[in-house]
């Protein structure tokens, strides 16, 4: 591995995490979409730049999946969704930001301990992504505790997956069933989620889960 | 690939999808799904007969056969009672007709789906199938459209999905364990390979991702803390699929987590995973038996109970050991009879009487015998009281680790006690008290439910010598 190939890798999946740290404090749904779709913009920077590295042409694939379905499509189609619902403009954290990035950091160190340590007789690039790819998922994670609107945990949930896509390609030579599966399930994923924001808002007039809690089962 | 029994498991319930999502009516497609299940049923059995050859991508052996054999049996017997019961949802019009396509077709998508996580002989295509299972069990929980099917799903489908992801990572980590020793490419993926080198992975790498896969796959098998969608899913879906979520989707998770166990077993080095999974098995099992008290709804209620048992599996699995092996699988197949029957019991008592609040129905014995009576039987088996099925699982579950682990075996006794006590509190209700609501006769069909208590009922008393010694030869097969 020579120096620059690997310092650019690392880079870029570096920036993921920098730019999950972003999701975290967007307090707009608007903005929110935004720092997804740079989300998945760098995810795709990342993956190409392992195909590069790692000579394998079916990561293009992947990275060209991240780049218009994950950067381009999803992103447009929940603006779209966000504006037809007239969404309020605000959202809500449960926590405060700070602590929300406080809990991020102590996360980000987590991952960094747990997956430089048992990967030490890894490649060296391979390990980097993987504690990377784990911080961009218990971001994904936390984010998704965090919040209680409908649409950004979506977001939430989609930049775990994100993680998970570099993690695979991380991973020197694993098989392609898994890469495409990763992003069908992205696909069906988003189906799921979109036949569900339609019928919340048919039944709700609002995407605010804490609106639906009154309607659990136990309470009365 | 030629036409075997492996392939028929997966493509007659892929072929029977699609021919349900194109025929209108209902009355016609639900004859046809328990046809479709009844031939799948079928194939699975003649796994016993003629063993088909296991390639890269799919993998029969004495482990699978076990948990594919009863998936397609409770199955055929649930899309039996599934029939009259859709049949009565129209009528109520509780369900619109146009569903019911989208309903049958789910249906056999999820048996694909489940039959093809049991047969994979790849981690990662055992992923792709369970993702696949759960997210058609989610379209069919939130099938009612009302607010209460909607949280539930929705609900469901967040807390499964991030169980899903956990249990992505944790398979890459294998992977990512097999790279050095196997090499790169889709052989570090399959079972059979991963096994026979298992010993020489990196074991710091296999810890980690046994952790992430027990998080992931145990979410799906309902293991406290992670089960909170699973009283919603089970209470707000069609009682169907709360048959089939009870009795089937949570062993396929097990399923999974069972062969993990089993590679981490080989290595010399990896950490025990049977203390993680006892830990977990007994918190789920105490938590749930108390939670038991406080259930307001009748299907919440066994979903609860399912949690409860699902732990005490967890639990015999990971104190390992042939004896406590097999009265684990012992435990888990009467476990998936009995809950069943009881689902299919709770469905029509719940068609009838209009509700599910345990408040509301009350002295079935009176108003509905054959139901009522049958209910009974099923909670008297479900608590474990002999001479049923599940009290001679139970009583081998504890017998097989009392030597070994005496205080954990009496936290686990406790529990089983503490849910006698719930279960059979509110059965005082529903079955012994004032009659109220509807009295309505049921056109129930009772088979189903009969013929699974019937087995429960045989299994205590007499267990057949060739199925003992499966069952044992698995067991030694699971370490």
């Amino acid at each position: 591995m020579h120096g620059i190939t690997f310092d650019i890798a690392h880079m870029l999946a570096g920036s993921l995490v920098l730019v999950s740290f972003m999701q975290l404090y967007q307090d707009r749904l608007s903005a929110l979409l935004n720092t997804f779709a740079l989300h998945a913009l760098v995810l795709a920077a990342s993956v190409a730049w392992q195909a590069f590295v790692q000579d394998a042409a079916h990561l293009y694939i992947t990275a060209l999946i991240a780049l218009v379905f994950k950067a381009i499509v999803i992103p447009v189609v929940l603006r779209r969704i966000v504006v037809r619902l007239g969404i309020h403009r605000e959202i809500e954290n449960v926590y405060g930001v700070g602590l929300a990035m406080l809990l991020g950091i102590g996360l980000v160190a987590l991952s960094m301990v747990v997956m430089l340590r048992v990967t030490a007789d890894a490649d060296p690039l391979a390990r980097e992504d993987l504690a990377f790819a784990l911080s961009v998922v218990l971001l994904g994670l936390l984010m998704m505790v965090t919040r209680r609107n409908a649409v950004s945990q979506v977001v939430g949930f989609m930049s775990l997956e994100n993680g998970l896509v570099l993690a695979a390609t991380g991973a020197k030579g694993m098989p392609l069933v898994v890469e495409i599966s990763v992003a069908f399930s992205v696909l069906i994923a988003f189906i799921v989620i979109g036949i569900f924001l339609f019928r919340i808002r048919e039944r709700f007039d609002t995407v605010d889960l804490q609106a639906m809690d009154r309607f659990r089962g136990e309470k009365q | 690939m030629t036409f075997d029994a492996l392939s028929g498991v997966l493509l007659i319930p892929a072929a029977s999808a699609c021919l349900l999502a194109a025929l209108p009516g209902y009355k016609l497609t639900s004859r046809l799904n328990v046809l479709a299940a009844f031939l799948t049923f079928a194939t699975a059995c003649s796994l016993f007969v003629v063993e088909p050859v296991s390639g890269n991508y799919l993998l029969v052996d004495d482990l699978n056969k076990v948990f594919i054999v009863l998936t397609t049996f409770v199955s055929f017997t649930t899309s039996a009672f599934s029939a009259s019961y859709i049949g009565h949802e129209i009528e109520i019009g509780r369900l619109k007709l146009s569903y019911v396509r989208f309903y049958h077709a789910m249906y056999q998508v999820l048996m694909f789906g489940m039959n093809l996580a049991l047969i994979a002989n790849n981690i990662g295509l055992m992923w792709v199938a369970i993702e696949l299972a759960t997210l058609t069990t989610v379209l069919m929980v939130g099938i009612y459209r009302t607010h209460e099917a909607l949280e539930a799903a929705w609900k469901y489908f967040i807390l499964g999905s991030v169980g899903i992801a956990l249990a992505l990572f944790g398979t890459i980590l294998i992977y990512m364990a097999a790279l050095p020793v196997i090499g790169e490419g889709p052989d570090a993926m399959v079972w059979t390979i991963l096994v026979a080198h298992a010993a020489r992975f990196d074991a710091d790498l296999l810890n980690v991702a046994f952790v992430f896969l027990l998080l992931g796959y145990g979410t799906k098998v309902g293991l406290a803390p992670l089960h909170a969608w699973l009283p919603d899913a089970h209470a707000e879906g069609p009682t169907p699929i709360s048959a089939v979520l009870s009795g089937l989707l949570l062993n396929v998770a097990l399923y999974a987590l069972l062969r993990f166990k089993m590679l981490l077993a080989l290595n010399p080095v990896a950490i025990a995973p049977g203390p993680l999974m006892v830990t977990m098995g007994l918190i789920s099992a105490v938590f749930a038996a108390f939670m038991l008290y406080r259930r307001r709804d009748i299907k919440r209620m066994f979903a609860y109970s399912s949690i409860e048992h699902m732990g005490i599996i967890v639990f015999a699995f990971g104190m390992g050991g042939p004896l406590a092996n097999f009265a684990g699988l012992l435990h888990m197949t009467m476990h998936s009879l009995t809950k069943s029957a009881i689902f299919f019991a709770v469905g029509h008592i719940s068609q009838i009487k209009g509700t599910q609040k345990i408040a509301d129905i009350s002295g079935l014995t009176v108003t509905h015998p054959v139901l009522g009576w049958g209910l009974v039987l099923g909670v008297v088996a479900i608590a474990g009281l002999p001479p049923l099925g599940i009290f001679m699982s139970e009583f081998l579950v504890v017998s097989s680790t009392f030597g070994r682990e005496p205080w954990l075996v009496l936290i686990l006794v406790f529990a089983i006690l503490v849910a006698l006590g719930g279960l059979f509190l509110k059965l005082s209700t529903i079955a012994f008290g004032e009659p109220r609501g509807s009295t309505a006769a049921s056109e129930a069909s009772y088979v189903p439910m009969f013929a699974h208590l019937a087995i429960v009922f045989v299994a205590g008393i007499y267990l057949p010598a060739p199925l003992v010694a499966g069952f044992e030869n698995v067991a030694r097969l699971l370490g």
